[in-house]
């Protein structure tokens, strides 16, 4: 066998994604009410379109995109909007969003969308239609599609990558997408290599799901220039350049975009999403969302409505544990905590992950003792080590200028590995934070 | 199901099970078979001088640790038990309790304990001893007669120099370097430990064990110890075989404190680089100037003042080995020239 292609460093958590892995998808029922922030996404706000009272269809569209880097917001349910008020957000802040009170009688159809075939669009205007349906990256970014596929001019596009690798743990939405929806992800490989106007994909995977594998070999079409790659298990081989660096061998530049060498990079759940919006008109409004860890008494993959409360995943699925410690929105390594259960399920989240006490291992913060696994950790080849002296002594700019704070993506694999239980990366958000703060004052 | 159960954590939410105080208890169970090893060949003195060691760290990180409950972080322990192993058996109790205490208070504490300190706290507390004692610390009493009998006046009174009466026998450096009749002891015996020497130093078997079974728990770095065999055998050979010195290459790897001071003193992860390309410095550093000492210098044994000169290098050792950011060609970026 050769050896399977990855990148240097990394660290590689207990997988646990055999929760959830062989769960078929199910579709969840529409809750009593919805909540659609404005703001799914990276960049600006959409603009609200309709008022409190006005009676909505599934599939309509609510929120407008607000300047280029922005996305529409489409009602994932029909009913009648309640109010447009601030809510709480999975990020934590208080977030403009439309309730929409679901109409129970309703048959929640969605109301028909006109929608050309993609064979008949020019290559420029494709992105037009993506943004329409609000398409944003489906990998956790939340970055609009349609930004994306319009690269710079100068910096021309030889290789689209679908990413496949699903690195964080538990998680099992892509794998599922991949078993479930083959022909969607290959039908959206040719809408965006259209769109970019190149002929080459490779779709990457990591080899421990090796149904996926198998089902994507099995359904490719013989007429497409696409490879399927198997990559080593390694965390987060997701990452954009990590992903690059595995299939291209070449290392996006520091500070640069993955265009600069020639490489696009897009989500293989996100991809599925862009060929239905093309084949059923309906645009992103659901998709499918892995509940899992030990923490909750029924785990399983669905495919849930935006705007669904996380209260009401909850209890559909099970309730909580006696021993449940956390809940997550995301991955384990990337996540982001939840306080509130009145948070709505959003675009970018393929998981909602409830981590029991035994899975946290909470422990006491030491001494930094120099063992240096974080820098064996690190994928980026940062000195996270020295980075979280200079955080806690609030050195922010030399971080910037000696330690490449900038570089950073936080993947937290320097807190994962850390035997001392530095909160390495949380160190280098509050940095950032404050840098921003530094900067506007 | 209420809503203040749950807490709430930045990312990541799941951990290694790595511990700072797992690595260090460890270290102190690999070092169990060089301990049994040394109470074999030494007797009741080993067994005595690593108690006071041990007990005399503990003693200190209690009184004057940061913290109270930082004496059970296995860091004081191991200090302990490296020093005494570095000691010779017949060598005065209390003296050794002054050594742990000095190596603890001044090596570590002042510092401000865990993690801050610059100079490995066992060979601080060592070198103490050998400019306070000099003679004392290099007095190798010929092997006893019996296991239970003492190896030396383990039991001189304080600020009483010992009393040796039997005859003292030179360790295999020593020989080779001050003996009236030099003689290259054979690597065998280097080997397993059947020579004269400091308790934990003799045996280069049982010191590989506890060695490679930290380095397999990946709570040493092997490069550091690596580094330093290489450097020490390509710098004495490359002296012995222009004839300059007399101490073969091997030899110069499996006698005196080299393999307790490769394994367990260079890689103490405090006092140590933090990348590895560092840690080849270091330990070129390490085997180069142990070379250096043991031909030239008026010791027989150099491993210990190599790793503290090394120690005091770390910083700018650090400095200079910085990864090579991804993404980049790993030359300093070039200031901005029109930022202004």
């Amino acid at each position: 066998m050769k050896s399977l292609l990855s990148f240097k460093h990394g660290v590689h958590p207990p997988e646990n994604k055999e929760i959830t892995s062989g769960m078929k998808s199910r579709r969840f029922p529409f809750p009593k009410e919805i909540i659609l922030p404005l703001s799914q996404h990276i960049g600006t706000p959409a603009k609200a379109l309709v008022k409190v009272g006005d009676r909505v269809e599934r599939g309509d569209v609510i929120a407008a995109a607000e300047g280029f880097i922005s996305s529409a917001v489409h009602a994932t349910a029909a009913g009648t909007v309640k109010s447009i008020e601030l809510w709480p957000h999975p990020s934590g802040a208080m977030v403009p969003s439309i309730r929409i009170t679901v109409d129970p009688n309703s048959t929640q159809m969605q109301r028909p969308r006109i929608v050309p075939r993609w064979q008949d669009v020019k290559e420029e205007d494709l992105s037009k239609e993506i943004a329409k349906a609000g398409i944003v990256g489906l990998g956790g970014a939340a970055f609009p599609s349609h930004v994306k596929l319009c690269p710079p001019k100068d910096q021309p596009i030889e290789l689209l990558i679908i990413n496949a690798c699903e690195c964080e743990p538990y998680l099992t939405s892509d794998h599922r997408t991949m078993l479930e929806q083959p022909h969607d992800v290959y039908e959206g490989i040719r809408i965006e290599l259209k769109a970019l106007g190149i002929s080459r994909a490779v779709i990457g995977i990591e080899c421990n799901k090796p149904d996926a594998i198998e089902m994507m070999e099995k359904t490719k079409p013989d007429d497409l220039d696409v490879e399927i790659q198997t990559l080593q298990v390694k965390y987060p081989q997701g990452a954009e350049k990590m992903l690059i660096k595995a299939v291209m061998d070449r290392e996006v530049p520091s500070g640069g975009l993955p265009s600069a060498i020639g490489a696009m990079v897009q989500n293989v759940a996100t991809t599925a999403n862009v060929a239905r919006v093309f084949k059923t008109g309906q645009p992103l409004i659901e998709r499918i969302i892995t509940v899992t860890g030990r923490g909750i008494r029924k785990p399983g993959n669905w495919v849930i409505p935006f705007g669904t409360k996380l209260r009401d995943v909850i209890e559909h699925c099970g309730g909580l544990t006696e021993d449940a410690e956390e809940i997550v929105f995301g991955g384990p390594m990337m996540g982001q905590g939840q306080a509130n259960l009145d948070v709505p399920i959003l675009k970018a989240n393929g998981g909602i992950l409830i981590l029991s006490k035994d899975e946290c291992k909470r422990q006491d913060i030491m001494p930094c003792i120099r063992c240096g696994k974080c820098l064996d950790a690190c994928p980026i080849f940062l000195n996270p080590q020295l980075m979280g002296a200079m955080a806690k002594a609030e050195r922010y700019e030399e971080m910037v200028e000696e330690a490449h704070l900038n570089d950073c993506m936080l993947c937290g694999c320097c807190s994962y590995v850390c035997p001392s239980n530095i909160p390495l990366s949380q160190l280098f958000i509050m940095s950032k934070t404050q840098l921003r703060k530094l900067a506007a004052s | 199901m209420t809503q203040s159960s749950v807490k709430i954590t930045a990312s990541p939410h799941v951990r290694s099970a790595d511990s700072t105080v797992k690595i260090m208890w460890s270290v102190v169970i690999s070092l169990i078979p060089v301990i049994a090893s040394s109470i074999y060949y030494f007797g009741p003195s080993a067994i005595l001088v690593i108690l006071t060691c041990v007990a005399a760290c503990l003693l200190t990180e209690r009184l004057f640790g940061s913290t109270p409950g930082s004496v059970a972080d296995g860091s004081a322990m191991i200090t302990g038990l490296l020093l005494g192993l570095c000691l010779p058996p017949g060598f005065p109790l209390w003296m050794a309790f002054l050594g742990g205490f000095f190596g603890m208070a001044f090596g570590k504490i002042v510092f401000g304990g865990l993690g801050q300190n610059i100079f490995n706290p066992a060979l601080v507390g060592r070198a103490f001893l050998q400019a306070a004692f000099p003679v004392a610390i290099t007095t190798w009493p010929a092997k006893s007669q019996t296991w239970l009998s003492l190896q030396g006046d383990n039991f001189a009174l304080p600020f009483m120099s010992p009393v040796v009466d039997t005859a003292t026998a030179a360790t295999p450096l020593g020989n080779l370097k001050f003996g009236d009749d030099p003689v290259v002891t054979p690597l065998a015996d280097l080997f397993f430990g059947s020579t004269g020497g400091s308790i934990g130093e003799t045996s280069a078997l049982f010191i590989l064990i506890g060695g490679l079974y930290l380095a397999w728990r990946g709570h040493l770095n092997w490069h550091i110890p690596l580094s330093i065999f290489v450097s020490t055998f390509v710098v004495s050979g490359l002296f012995y075989a222009i004839g300059i010195s007399q101490f073969p290459p091997l030899f110069m790897l499996f006698s005196g404190g080299m393999m307790l001071g490769a394994f367990y003193m260079a890689t103490d992860m405090v006092t140590s680089p933090v990348s590895n390309k560092g840690c080849w410095m270091f330990g070129f550093g390490i085997g180069f100037l142990t070379v250096i000492i043991r031909i030239w210098g008026g010791l027989p044994e150099g491993v210990m003042y190599s790793i503290l000169l090394m120690n005091a290098m770390v910083p700018f050792i650090n400095r200079a080995s910085q990864p090579r950011l991804f993404g980049t060609s790993g030359k300093k970026k070039a200031k901005k020239e029109d930022a202004s």
